[in-house]
């Protein structure tokens, strides 16, 4: 489904962020990321979200060279994958049902099945009584599960966490977890970039190691071993 | 699905403007000032154009014929000027009518009006009171009259015409001439520069407040937002901004205008700054509610442009 061959990213000052990294990503996987930080583990998402072209090797999403994407067609793409990010992300001045209504907006869905599908989703993340709150009167647990609401209310094949629980306490952590497992349960691929122990020994899902821009390891059930 | 996208975009750019509280409430302030300068413009170029006016018309040039000439002669010569382009309006003072107007003139002047009995006879001839339409065409005026002077002649062989005064005025003329086009000249300039100035100081604050947005543009493109789905509500915020600008501004001018006529109109020389407000209403309104909406579409589609660039 995902196939990264052979990218390397090199920034003008000579960092070398990526360097000859393959990986392949198969449907309703749940792959973790795992690498100090300067690994290059955002550098590889960034790729895959067409944020970032690579300097060489090439990104594929299913048949699609994402390098090869034009502008007009990015935002098109972006709409297959959800993404969660560690700062939140959230739109300030659009309430939590309008942040995860925007996301249908952008896919071009209609007033009706948005009326369905978010109060669905927001029920799924248990944040059905905080529909109209803005996102600074919420704590960082529940912006987190916005975020998540918003990327799964459009049943993308794939969701993407850059270190969703890097601001978050252990139980708020443990919480976002689960709910990230319980959406791969379902069916959703998962790629999943952090450096907390505790989550990826729980898991016990595919565990990628980076150091320095490399992929070192790559073990199907995998312990964090950094 | 284009009127479902324009309506979420209208929606979300009405929505943003207001949430946006203080940001809004900055350019709104910022708008109005140079709404402002262009309305204080506007009236002050009606102002200046009617004292021109006023000037303009206290100058005249005048044709003096001789004491016992025909009257039709004179009319002949009122209908020849009035066929020229440059003159506005010929007036004739019959050498009756001259007389009384000279008496008016000196009424406490009791040696003059002795003078004048002493001498019997209406010393006075017909008069024509020229004026041109601009004081640089008196010249053209006076040239014609020079020329006619020697054409037009009475029974006895010599001009109808005595005298024509243009050169003893051609001193005051000239300057008011000189006058009228620095005065129209230096207008058009300080609006010019006012206006530009207001208008770079919109503009930056426009950019400054959509700076304070950049982590919103940045979240809506990673979520999937199309140019025109950033792009929409900040040009809709900026078009909200300009209207509410011009609408404050308006009703503004109409209470300033009111009251400056009311207690300070003496000042402006019989000019009534209300009634100009009022009677141009229609155009100040067009002007300055399509200046609110071009600047702050404007000013937001180019801030946000730059970001989208990135």
């Amino acid at each position: 489904m995902i196939l990264f061959d052979r990218v390397t990213k090199l920034y003008p000052d000579g960092t070398k962020a990526l360097e000859e990294a393959s990986l392949t990503i198969e449907p309703k996987e749940f792959v973790s990321i795992v690498g100090h930080s300067g690994a290059g583990k955002t550098t590889l998402i960034k790729m895959l979200l067409a944020e970032e072209k690579p300097t060489s090797g090439r990104v594929f999403y299913e048949s699609l060279d994402i390098n090869k994407l034009r502008k007009d067609e990015i935002h098109h793409f972006r709409r297959k994958i959800g993404t969660v990010f560690q700062d939140f992300k959230l739109l300030a001045n659009k309430t939590v049902y309008e942040n995860i209504a925007f996301a249908m907006e952008m896919a071009g869905r209609l007033e009706d099945e948005i009326d369905a599908d978010v109060p669905h989703v927001l029920n799924l993340v248990d944040l059905t009584n905080r529909a109209y709150n803005f996102p600074h009167e919420l704590s960082g647990g529940e912006k987190q599960r916005v975020a998540i609401a918003r990327a799964i209310v459009n049943q993308p094949d794939i969701i993407v966490a850059d270190e969703p629980t890097g601001n978050l306490d252990p139980i708020n952590t443990n919480d976002i977890i689960q709910i990230l497992k319980k959406i791969n349960d379902l069916g959703t691929t998962i790629i999943l970039t952090t450096h907390n122990k505790g989550v990826i020994d729980s898991l016990g899902k595919r565990v990628v190691t980076m150091e320095k821009g490399k992929i070192v390891r790559d073990d199907k059930m995998g312990r964090y071993t950094l | 699905m284009f009127w479902i996208t324009t309506k979420r975009i209208t929606k979300s750019g009405v929505q943003n403007f207001f949430r946006n509280g203080f940001v809004s409430f900055s350019s709104v302030v910022v708008m109005t000032i140079t709404l402002f300068i262009i309305i204080s413009v506007i009236l002050l170029g009606g102002f200046l154009n009617y004292s021109l006016e006023q000037v303009k018309n206290k100058v005249d040039v005048n044709v003096y014929f001789i004491t016992n000439v025909e009257e039709s002669d004179v009319l002949s010569v009122k209908k020849s000027l009035e066929a020229l382009p440059e003159v506005s309006s010929v007036e004739y003072v019959s050498s009756d009518q001259a007389l009384v107007n000279f008496k008016a003139k000196h009424q406490g002047d009791n040696l003059t009006l002795q003078a004048l009995d002493e001498l019997g006879e209406n010393p006075l001839g017909a008069t024509l009171n020229i004026k041109a339409k601009d004081p640089s065409q008196y010249a053209g005026i006076a040239k014609y009259l020079d020329n006619m002077s020697s054409g037009v002649l009475s029974s006895g062989g010599t001009s109808i015409i005595d005298k024509v005064n243009y050169s003893q005025n051609k001193v005051v003329i000239d300057r008011l001439t000189e006058i009228v086009n620095s005065s129209n000249m230096i207008g058009v300039w300080f609006a010019i520069i006012f206006i530009f100035i207001s208008i770079i100081v919109t503009f930056n604050t426009i950019r400054l407040a959509i700076f304070m947005s950049r982590d919103e543009i940045s979240v809506m493109r990673l979520v999937g937002a199309s140019n025109s789905y950033v792009k929409g509500p900040f040009v809709i915020s900026g078009v909200l901004c300009g209207v509410i600008s011009a609408v404050v501004i308006l009703i503004f001018f109409a209470i300033l205008t009111f009251v400056i006529n009311h207690y300070y109109g003496s000042y402006f020389v019989g000019f009534n700054l209300f009634g100009y407000y009022i009677n141009h209403f229609l155009q100040i309104f067009g002007t300055i509610v399509g200046s609110g909406i071009v600047f702050g579409s404007f000013a937001s589609y180019l801030a946000v442009h730059k970001y989208l660039r990135h």
